[in-house]
C-alpha cells in the first residue's frame, strides 16, 4: 500500500507562503522528483530573491542563497565546480525575467548543464504586488493601478518563447499548477528537466504558472481560475524546445 | 622554477593564482587587466578540473565566482575599476556569506567610465567595502611584479583562514609592467571547510551558505561576530615596509607605484641632506595605524603620495590622531607623480616641519 | 649602476619587442630590470614608448622620465624626450626618420638610418633591432655576449629564420660605423 508521504528533499521546516499560493506544490513536485531520480545527495539548489527566498529552508539539499537575478550565475559556477553536482535554481519572475535577464539568457547560450524552475505568477509577490515582466497587459497592480498600460510600459516577457531562440537551451516547457492533470504535466516536464541535466543534455528550464492569491486580491480558488482564463491565453502551454527529440 | 623569468603584472598574478591551487577563473575583458582574462584562458583549459569563462557581465563575473567559492575551492575574478564597481554587490554578497575568494583590481582614472591610464583612486571602495553593508575586505596592495605574486598567493591564503574576499589592488603600471620573478611559492595551506556545499550525500544535515536574516537580533549577532573576526585579521595580519625610517623626521605614506616613485624621490632628498622615510602600507584594510601613530611621536610631518585626490591621507590622519600635519602629494586621472613631484612637496614638508 | 633607458617612437616599430629584449639582456647579466610600456589604444599607429631599467640595485620607480639613453624612432618621440634626457646621456636616432639633428651639445648622439639599413638587408621591421645593437655596443652597459641567450627569451627556438634575422639586425647595428 502506498502511503502519501513527505519528499525526503524536503525539510520539516513549516512553509511561509500564503494561503492558497502554489510555490508549495512547486517545491513538492520538485522534491519529488530529486527523490526519484534518487539524487538527493548530490543536488545543490540555488535559491533566488522574491517569494522563494527562503527555499533553502524548505529543500533538502545543500543550498545556496543568490543575489537578485544572479541565480543562474551562482549556478553556473556551482556546477562548474564539480559537473556531478546538480544544480537547480528556483527563480520567480522578476528575478529571472526582469533583473536577472541577462544572467538567464546567457546560461541557456552557454547550454549550461542546470535545471531552472522559472515559477511565473506575473507579480512581485515579496515586495506587495508590484507590475512584474511577466504582468498581463491591462492587470493591476501596485505600480500599475490603472492596470498595465503598454504603451508606457511595454508588453510582458515570454520567457519560453523568447529562450526558444536561443541556440544553447536544450529544453523549455511552459507548465501550470492549476488543476490536477496540469501539476502531473508539470512535474513530468520537472523531471525531465533534471533528467537532462544527469544525462548531460544542457540547459533546461521549465516554466510554471503559479497564482498569487493575495497580490491578484482573489480568493485561491478564484486564483486558479483567473489563472486559466489570463494567464494560459497569453502564456500558452507546452514545450517550446526539446533538442533531445531533435536528436532522436 | 628557482630561475627569475620576465614577466607582466597580470600575468605573474594569474600564474601564481594557478600555483595557489586557484582553477576557476571567471571574468569580463576590460583594460588594463585583460592579461589576467588572456593568461587563465590559455593555461586553465591545459589545468587538471581548470575553468575559464567568460562571463556575460562583471556582475555575472562575480556571482559564478561566489557559486564556485560556495563549494569551498578556490576562485578568483578581476577587472579594473568600473568592472569593480559592477562587481561590488557580489563582494557585499561574498562578505555576508562568509566566502573566501580573490578579487584583483587592476585601477584606472575615473569616475565614470574615465580613462584607461594608472590610478589609485579606488582606494574608499576597496578600503570601505565597495558594496552595502557593514564588511570588509581584505586589501593587499602590493609594488613590485615579485609582490603581486607573493600577494596573490597570500591573498588566497588569508581569505580563506578568515572566510572572507580579499582584493588585490594593484594599478595599470603594476598590471603592465615587466620585472623578473620567482615563482617558488611554497605549500598551499588546507583549510577545513565544513561549511561547503559539496552535496550531503544524504550523510547530514544540508549546508546552507546565505546572508539573510529576518531577524534584526540574530543579523545583529552575525554581525557582532564577523567583527570580531576583523578584530584578529587587524591584529594579526597588517603588512608594511619600512624605507629609511630610522632617523627619519619626515615619513612619506604611499602604497603600489606611488611607493615606487616616493622611494626614488627619498633617495634624491637624502642627497640634499633631508631626513626622510617611508612607512608603505602592503596591507591597505587592515591598515598600519600602530605603526604610523608611533612614528607620529618621532617625525615631524608625513606626506601622503597617492593617485587619487586624497583617499589613504583620511587613514593617516586618523592613524596618527592629527598628532603632525599631513601633506597630499598627488596625481589624478592616469597622470602619475614624479619623483621631482614628491620632492617638491618633501621639501614643503621639510620647511612646516622646521616652523614647528 | 642604474641606466635609465626609454625607447620611443610609432606603435608597430617593435618599441616594446626590443624593450623586452633589453630587459632580458640585463636579466641574464644579473642585474635588477624593469619594463614598462605605454598602453592603450595609442598602441596601434600612434606614438609608443617604453621605459627600461637596468640597475645594480633594487629599481625604485619603473618609469623613466628623465633617460640616460633614449632611443628615438621618429621624430615627435625625439621633439618630446630630448630635453628630458639626462646631461651626459646618450640619444640614439633614427636617421632614416627623423630629418633633424640633436640640439643640444651635453650629451652624446648617434645617428644610424636604421629603417633604410632595415630595408637594404632585407630584415623588415627590425630598425628597432638595429637601433638596439647599436646602442649595446656605444652604451657599453650590457656584455654582447649575452645577446644570443636573451634573444632565445624573446624569440620562440620553433622561430628560427625571426631568430637569426633578429639576431643579424643586431650585430649590424653593433658593427655600424656611421
Amino acid at each position: 500500500m502506498t502511503v502519501f508521504q513527505k519528499p525526503k528533499a524536503l525539510t520539516n521546516n513549516v512553509l511561509h507562503y500564503c494561503p492558497g499560493c502554489t510555490h508549495g506544490i512547486i517545491h513538492r513536485l520538485v522534491a519529488e522528483v530529486i527523490d526519484e531520480l534518487g539524487v538527493q545527495g548530490r543536488t545543490i539548489g540555488v535559491a533566488s530573491v522574491g517569494c522563494s527566498v527562503f527555499s533553502y529552508n524548505y529543500f533538502n539539499v545543500d543550498m545556496v542563497q543568490a543575489a537578485h537575478g544572479r541565480a543562474p550565475a551562482v549556478a553556473t559556477g556551482v556546477k562548474r565546480s564539480d559537473a556531478n553536482n546538480i544544480v537547480f535554481t528556483y527563480q520567480g519572475d522578476g528575478d529571472l525575467a526582469a533583473i536577472g535577464t541577462a544572467e538567464t539568457v546567457h546560461a541557456a547560450a552557454r547550454g549550461e548543464n542546470i535545471t531552472v524552475i522559472f515559477v511565473n505568477n506575473a507579480i512581485y509577490g515579496m515586495t506587495g504586488g508590484q507590475m512584474a515582466p511577466t504582468t498581463l497587459p491591462g492587470q493591476i497592480t501596485q505600480t500599475s493601478p490603472y492596470g498595465r498600460d503598454v504603451n508606457t510600459v511595454g508588453y510582458p516577457v515570454k520567457v519560453c518563447e523568447m529562450l526558444s531562440q536561443v541556440d544553447g537551451a536544450t529544453y523549455l516547457e511552459r507548465v501550470a499548477v492549476n488543476n490536477v492533470k496540469n501539476i502531473k504535466k508539470a512535474k513530468e516536464a520537472i523531471k525531465k528537466a533534471f533528467q537532462n541535466q544527469i544525462d548531460g543534455k544542457g540547459f533546461s528550464l521549465v516554466e510554471v504558472l503559479s497564482t498569487c492569491p493575495t497580490n491578484w486580491g482573489k480568493s485561491p480558488v478564484d486564483a486558479l481560475g483567473w489563472l486559466e482564463e489570463n494567464m494560459i491565453p497569453y502564456y500558452p502551454l507546452g514545450v517550446y524546445k526539446d533538442k533531445t527529440k531533435e536528436e532522436k | 622554477m628557482s630561475e627569475k623569468v620576465l614577466m607582466k603584472g597580470n600575468e605573474a598574478m594569474a600564474e601564481a593564482a594557478i600555483m595557489a591551487g586557484c582553477k576557476h577563473y571567471f571574468g569580463y575583458p576590460i583594460t588594463p587587466q585583460t592579461e589576467v582574462a588572456a593568461y587563465m584562458s590559455k593555461r586553465l583549459p591545459k589545468v587538471d578540473g581548470g575553468v575559464f569563462l567568460q562571463a556575460e557581465s562583471e556582475v555575472a563575473a562575480i556571482n559564478m565566482v561566489i557559486g564556485v567559492a560556495s563549494t569551498g575551492k578556490r576562485v578568483m575574478t578581476s577587472s579594473s575599476s568600473p568592472g569593480v564597481s559592477l562587481k561590488s554587490e557580489g563582494l557585499s554578497y561574498l562578505a555576508g556569506c562568509d566566502l573566501p575568494a580573490l578579487v584583483i583590481n587592476v585601477q584606472r582614472g575615473g569616475p565614470g567610465l574615465g580613462g584607461i591610464q594608472p590610478s589609485q583612486s579606488d582606494y574608499f571602495q576597496a578600503t570601505r567595502g565597495g558594496g552595502h553593508g557593514d564588511y570588509h575586505m581584505l586589501v593587499l596592495a602590493p609594488d613590485s611584479v615579485q609582490e603581486m605574486v607573493n600577494l596573490t598567493f597570500k591573498g588566497f591564503d588569508l581569505a580563506e583562514k578568515y572566510r572572507m574576499p580579499a582584493m588585490i589592488l594593484a594599478d595599470g603600471t603594476m598590471g603592465q609592467m615587466m620585472e623578473p620573478v620567482s615563482l617558488d611559492m611554497g605549500e598551499v595551506t588546507k583549510y577545513e571547510k565544513n561549511w561547503a556545499l559539496t552535496g550531503t550525500k544524504c550523510e547530514r544535515e544540508p549546508n546552507i551558505v546565505n546572508s539573510l536574516y529576518i531577524d534584526p537580533a540574530e543579523l545583529e549577532k552575525i554581525n557582532f561576530e564577523r567583527y570580531e573576526r576583523y578584530k584578529m585579521v587587524e591584529e594579526n595580519e597588517v603588512m608594511y615596509e619600512e624605507y629609511l625610517m630610522d632617523d627619519a623626521e619626515i615619513c612619506i605614506v604611499a602604497f603600489g607605484v606611488a611607493a615606487r616613485v616616493s622611494k626614488n624621490a627619498i633617495d634624491e632628498a637624502r642627497k640634499k641632506g633631508i631626513k626622510v622615510g617611508m612607512i608603505r602600507p602592503i596591507t591597505l584594510w587592515p591598515f598600519p595605524k600602530d605603526v604610523l601613530n608611533k612614528a607620529a611621536d618621532k617625525v615631524k610631518a608625513f606626506v601622503s603620495v597617492e593617485l587619487s585626490m586624497g583617499q589613504m591621507i583620511e587613514d593617516v590622519k586618523l592613524s596618527i590622531e592629527c598628532k603632525k600635519p599631513v601633506l597630499l602629494c598627488n596625481r589624478v586621472g592616469g597622470m602619475i607623480t614624479t619623483t621631482d613631484d614628491v620632492l617638491k612637496s618633501i621639501e614643503e614638508a621639510a620647511k612646516i616641519g622646521g616652523e614647528n | 649602476m642604474n641606466k635609465q633607458i626609454l625607447i620611443a617612437g610609432f606603435g608597430g616599430q617593435g618599441i616594446l619587442f626590443s624593450g623586452k629584449f633589453l630587459a632580458y639582456e640585463g636579466l641574464i647579466d644579473g642585474k635588477e630590470v624593469s619594463w614598462l610600456p605605454s598602453y592603450g589604444p595609442e598602441m596601434r599607429g600612434g606614438t609608443a614608448n617604453c621605459s627600461i631599467i637596468i640597475s645594480d640595485s633594487k629599481v625604485g620607480s619603473p618609469i623613466v622620465d628623465k633617460p640616460d639613453i633614449l632611443i628615438a624612432m621618429n621624430g615627435p618621440s625625439l621633439d618630446k624626450y630630448e630635453n628630458a634626457t639626462v646631461k651626459g646621456g646618450q640619444i640614439f636616432v633614427d636617421s632614416s626618420l627623423i630629418e633633424r639633428k640633436v640640439t643640444r651639445d651635453d650629451v652624446d648622439v648617434h645617428y644610424i638610418p636604421a629603417t633604410k639599413i632595415a630595408s637594404d638587408e632585407n630584415l623588415p621591421g627590425l630598425a628597432n633591432m638595429i637601433m638596439i645593437g647599436m646602442m649595446i655596443k656605444k652604451s657599453g652597459i650590457i656584455p654582447f655576449e649575452n645577446v644570443e641567450k636573451a634573444m632565445s627569451k624573446v624569440v620562440s627556438a620553433k622561430k628560427q629564420n625571426l631568430f637569426d634575422l633578429n639576431m643579424k639586425a643586431v650585430e649590424i647595428g653593433y658593427n655600424y660605423e656611421g
